[in-house]
Parts: C-alpha cells; structure tokens; sequence
C-alpha cells in the first residue's frame, strides 16, 4: 500500500483572490511582513496492491482528473502506507 | 428541431432550459440523465447550468467524467449544435470542448443579476439572430465565472472570431478580455457564463436570451428543411 500526497497549486501567472485576501486580513491583524499567499489544494490517497508503475498512476489522475493543467501545477509525495 | 438537456446530479437550469426550448421556442426537448451514452435522435443538446457534483474538486470536473460525456463529444464533432450555460460552460472546457478554464470571480462574491453583453460575432450559428455589436441584457449568477486561457489562446480565439460575446460596460466577474462566452473552431460548441435561457419572455424582466436559440432553430432549419 501507499499513501500519495498530491499538491495542486494555482499557476503562479494566475491571480488568486482568495489568497490575496486572506494575506490582507493577517495584515490587518499585524503580520506585515508576509509578502505572498497563495492557496492550494491538498489531496491524500491511497493506492493498494498494483502492478502499474505509482507514478504513471498518479500522473494520469493527476492529468485527467484531479487538475486542471490550464491553470493549476501539482506535485506530489509517494509514502508506504 | 430536438434538443436533448443533459442532467447531472446538481443541475438546476434543467427545468429552466427545458421551458425556454418548449414553451417560448416551441421546438422539441427532452432531458437526458449523466448515464445515458447516447444521443441519438437529437440535433441539438444544451448543457445547463447548476452545481453538477455539488462543484467538489472543480465545477465541472466531474461532470466531465459522466457517460453522456463520450457522447456529448462525438455529437459535437459531427458538427451539431452544444451549448453550454454557466456550469455548462464549465463543463464543456473541462471536457476539451472549449479552450479555456473558468477561476473564482475577482472580487470572490456570487453576483446574481442581469448585466449587458454585446455580441461580439453574430455570425455564428448562435448568435446570428443578433446584429452585429448589439447590446443585450442577460441575467448572470456564478461565483466562478472568470474565465481564462493562456495569451497563445486569446490570441487565436481573437484571430478566428471565437468571442461570441463580451461584457459591455461592466465585467462582474474579471474575465479576461471582456469574455462572456465563446465558440469552439469549428463553431458549433458555445459555451457563456450569462443565461440566455433565464431571459426568454418579457414576463421575466427580458427576452434577449431567446434570439439565441432562435439562431439555433433558424440556422438548422436552414440545412435541414429547405433542401
């Protein structure tokens, strides 16, 4: 079994409202010095007894399901489960 | 003409687009449920708008991966009319159908009222109801309907007369260019965030949205009935 942690990110040329806001609310509160925020999307999955290559697995997803290549990048962690 | 109105779990302008077809067009519609594969027997099919798959991962992300979807696809390259509305729209670009994807508005707000379009191209199958540049009001009421696509695309959209319509004076959701809604290539796939189906009687505060359909009837009658 293995755990597989993905990353999605919006493209940095993508302008991210909800992260431009959230930046301007902690500096209201005082926290002046974050220059950037962005947010993202995590997802967790765990892939059981396969003879496929992991990685080709997961890109797959990654390509035709889980992401939107126009706009968003991804990464990801392979763990043992 | 027959349209068929795909229906996924969350649709919810089924019902309003069904009325339009019927009731103000007077042409033949039914409602085609996710899990059919097939369309056959129709000459039109209409993508409604709603929040397919309650919106989870990305409005129309799933939806994409319904059966109807296969056929939806190879209905439209046989050239036939789709049409996607609001998260229709999303799922058509999600789908490949229609270059593109939809992000969160600007301002982060749902925005739920008419604004002005101005048909851009009225020479589409869609849209030639329309005059050139006319100023039509359509209702809106999305929180993700910015639409973008890469400067390469813009480019092409422009160069082949792919904006069918703009935002006239005021852009609610900060898409790119002005866009509201945009052809494929070929032309017969329209997909807007606007929804014309929500403006086919006076009753309702307009009947811009009907001369879109219209356009449709007009332009298949056309091919079909006067040879």
């Amino acid at each position: 079994m293995k755990k597989v942690k993905i990353y999605v990110t919006l493209k940095e040329s993508i302008l991210d409202p909800q992260g431009s806001a959230v930046q301007g609310s902690l500096k209201k509160i005082g926290y002046e010095e974050v220059a950037d925020l962005r947010i993202g999307k995590y997802l967790e999955l765990t892939i059981g007894e396969t003879t496929r290559d992991i990685d080709t697995i997961v890109k797959e997803m990654c390509e035709k399901v889980l992401t939107n290549t126009v706009i968003e990048n991804y990464r990801y962690e392979v763990e043992e489960a | 003409m027959k349209f068929a109105v795909l229906v996924f779990p969350g649709s919810n302008c089924d019902i309003d687009m069904y009325h339009a077809i019927k009731d103000e067009l007077g042409e033949e519609v039914e409602y085609v449920w996710h899990t059919e594969t097939s369309l056959e027997g129709f000459d039109g099919a209409l993508v409604p708008g709603g929040f397919s798959y309650g919106d989870y991962l990305r409005c129309g992300a799933m939806a994409n991966q319904s059966n109807i979807m296969t056929a939806l696809k190879e209905f439209a390259a046989q050239g036939k009319p789709v049409l996607g509305v609001c998260n229709g729209f999303q799922i058509l670009t999600e789908a490949g159908l229609l270059p593109g994807a939809l992000l969160r508005n600007k301002n982060l707000k749902f925005m739920c009222r008419t604004v002005q379009l101005k048909v851009e191209n009225n020479n589409t199958l869609f849209t030639n109801e329309y005059e050139a540049n006319e100023v039509i009001n359509i209702p809106i009421a999305h929180g993700e309907g910015n639409y973008y696509c890469d400067e390469e695309t813009l480019a092409k959209l422009k160069a082949n007369n792919q904006i069918a319509f703009t935002y006239s004076n005021d852009n609610p959701n900060g898409s790119l260019a002005d866009i509201a809604g945009i052809v494929n290539e070929q032309g017969n796939v329209l997909g807007m965030m606007p929804h014309p189906e929500r403006a086919a009687n006076e009753i309702v505060g307009g009947a811009d949205g009907l001369k879109l359909f219209k356009s449709i009837v007009k332009q298949w009658g056309e091919q079909h009935v006067n040879k």
